[in-house]
């Protein structure tokens, strides 16, 4: 016996919700494999740290979007019994650790986006999701300060942490298009005033890692290809194994309580 | 989490004749009950002892992280999983904080790990069992932490100051993770039937290897004297094991759990007393052979040696830094 997943009537707010939950939620995952394997233990506090900033943004989203679409839904059914295809993430963040270098940089690309898109959202006419926004601003505000340190160190450091660090940028390029790509539902809330365009962000964020990236003596890609797909289920291969490892219990025991 | 009696070595023979009015003022202060502090001065058996014991303890932190992570990407809902990370995170700053205890008595932290990692130091011999359900993370937060407090609440004590400093906020962490392990357990024993089977299971597997991490009985100690005289130990072996069993029976009849000891009995003063420990498995364990231990150490190997390039990075980087710096100011 194992429990099937839930079906969710995706309105743009829902569905809009659900995206930002999922990004942390799957992001956070990701860092918290890191835990105890960390190449110093004061990186597995920080990375545990931004992993649980990550779990708290998700489960307040999860909370938001279950309320919002009023079905009996909730947070833990939400993450825990929707398949791949539901998943609505960007593919940056379901990407797997790869070395010390992949991570930081992922997060360095996600963080630079996330400080400026919170503190963009922190306006919205929606007053749940300003006030999620407020709390996310300042957690992105470190989260990027530390990723952006590492990738000056990785950069700037040895032959070796420059060729890593280089290596991650150009593999992860393509997947930072989707966090500023707009598609017809969210364009909606948009011009509601209840998200924020993240296409108008753009050439802030690309400021930052301009910035960044030339301290820590990186190049960043010509390359503009895009790869696109998270935010309507058509994921990478690797999202599915981490929905098997992290659903595992949910869907063994159905409706137990935990 | 915690540190074991596991001290074996003989600090009587490495003494060397120390200055005996240094070392009578010194046991003067510890019978007044006085601190001491990194810069006194204190016997070379003193700062060996401690820096074996707060090392092993840090050691025990860091190795603790293992078995509960192993739970972190399949918790079995946001609630625990976020628990659960920041408890796991929780041990990781203990071990940080222990590591510049012994730091103290100037023993760098790179020279103690790497001493574990060579497999010459030693930790706790409990994590060297595998979680293999969800209910094992109640048991260790539950028993694990319980066991560990019960040694570590004296220590807050203990007379070295730095160590006794940070098991008090060691302490308030620990008790927060302990309840948060009932709490685990109290949902699984009021759940259905295989959640309570999976709780008594995790009981029956813990158990006796939580009844061995506070040492071997007292008649085997080796060690129990001098660590007694310095005030660093203020209780032995047996009587906490004791007290700990004596609070963990009535936690289990409330939780409707028995505990896997058949040969256990109340004696007339109230006190829960255990059947035979097998130490034989003790000793196995702390040979190396326990479920875990090669895993224990590969997973901690292959973290130092894939971070080795991230920390020369960082080093070099810093150097960089500090010479571009001096060459400024030089200018």
């Amino acid at each position: 016996m194992t429990a099937p997943s839930i079906s969710v009537s995706e309105t743009p707010l829902v569905l809009y919700t659900l995206r930002r939950a999922d990004d942390a939620l799957i992001l956070g995952h990701r860092l918290s494999e890191w835990c105890g394997h960390a190449p110093m233990l004061e990186e597995d506090m920080a990375l545990s740290n931004m992993a649980l900033d990550l779990l708290g943004q998700a489960r307040t989203f999860y909370t938001y979007a279950a309320a919002v679409e009023g079905n009996g839904n909730d947070e833990d059914k939400l993450a825990y019994l929707r398949d791949v295809r539901q998943y609505r993430n960007l593919l940056l963040a379901e990407l797997p650790n790869g070395d010390f270098a992949h991570t930081m940089v992922r997060q360095f690309f996600y963080s630079a986006f996330a400080d400026l898109y919170w503190r963009a959202m922190m306006t919205s006419s929606d007053a749940t999701l300003a006030a999620i926004a407020a709390k996310s601003e300042k957690e992105s505000a470190y989260h990027l300060r530390h990723s952006s340190e590492w990738i000056v160190r990785l950069g700037d450091g040895t032959e070796e942490s420059h060729v890593r660090a280089q290596r991650a940028i150009d593999d992860l390029w393509a997947f930072t298009g989707e966090m500023f790509a707009v598609d017809d539902s969210e364009r909606g809330l948009i011009e509601a005033g209840i998200a924020a365009d993240p296409a108008a962000l753009r050439p802030a964020w690309l400021g930052t890692i301009t910035a960044v990236a030339s301290e820590a003596t990186l190049v960043l890609p010509g390359n503009d290809w895009m790869q696109q797909g998270g935010r309507s289920g058509r994921h990478s291969e690797h999202l599915g194994h981490l929905l098997s490892e992290l659903q595992s219990m949910q869907r063994t025991f159905p409706g137990a309580t935990w | 989490m915690y540190t074991q009696a596991l001290n074996n070595n003989s600090d009587a023979a490495d003494r060397t004749i120390e200055d005996a009015a240094h070392t009578t003022a010194f046991q003067a202060r510890i019978d007044a009950e006085a601190r001491i502090e990194p810069n006194d001065w204190m016997p070379a058996a003193y700062r060996k002892t401690l820096v074996r014991q707060i090392s092993q303890h840090a050691h025990s932190e860091i190795v603790g992280m293992l078995p509960e992570g192993n739970w972190i990407t399949r918790a079995p809902s946001l609630r625990r999983k976020v628990a659960l990370l920041a408890k796991v995170q929780d041990e990781c700053g203990h071990g940080l904080y222990l590591y510049a205890a012994a730091e103290t008595l100037g023993a760098s932290r790179e020279e103690l790990v790497d001493a574990m990692l060579a497999g010459k130091a030693k930790y706790s011999s409990i994590f060297n069992y595998p979680t293999l359900t969800w209910a094992d993370i109640g048991v260790i937060g539950w028993l694990v932490d319980g066991a560990a407090i019960m040694n570590q609440i004296p220590l807050c004590r203990c007379s070295y100051g730095p160590y006794a400093r940070a098991m008090i906020r060691v302490c308030k962490e620990e008790s927060f993770h302990q309840r948060q392990g009932y709490e685990i357990m109290l949902t699984l024993c009021r759940g259905s039937a295989a959640q309570k089977a999976m709780a008594q299971d995790a009981l029956n597997r813990w158990w006796w290897p939580v009844l061995m991490m506070f040492g071997p009985p007292d008649q085997a100690s080796q060690h129990g004297d001098a660590s007694t005289k310095w005030k660093i130990k203020r209780f032995s072996n047996d009587e906490l094991r004791q007290k700990f069993v004596d609070a963990t029976v009535p936690q289990a009849q409330y939780l409707g759990l028995s505990i896997p000891d058949p040969g256990m009995t109340q004696d007339e003063e109230g006190h829960w007393r255990h059947g035979a420990i097998d130490w034989s498995e003790f000793k196995q364990v702390l040979a190396g052979n326990g479920p875990c231990n090669r895993d224990r150490l590969a997973a901690r190997r292959k973290a130092h040696d894939d971070g080795a390039w991230v920390r020369e990075a960082a080093a070099a980087y810093a150097e960089k830094r500090k010479f571009r710096q001096a060459a400024q100011a030089a200018e």
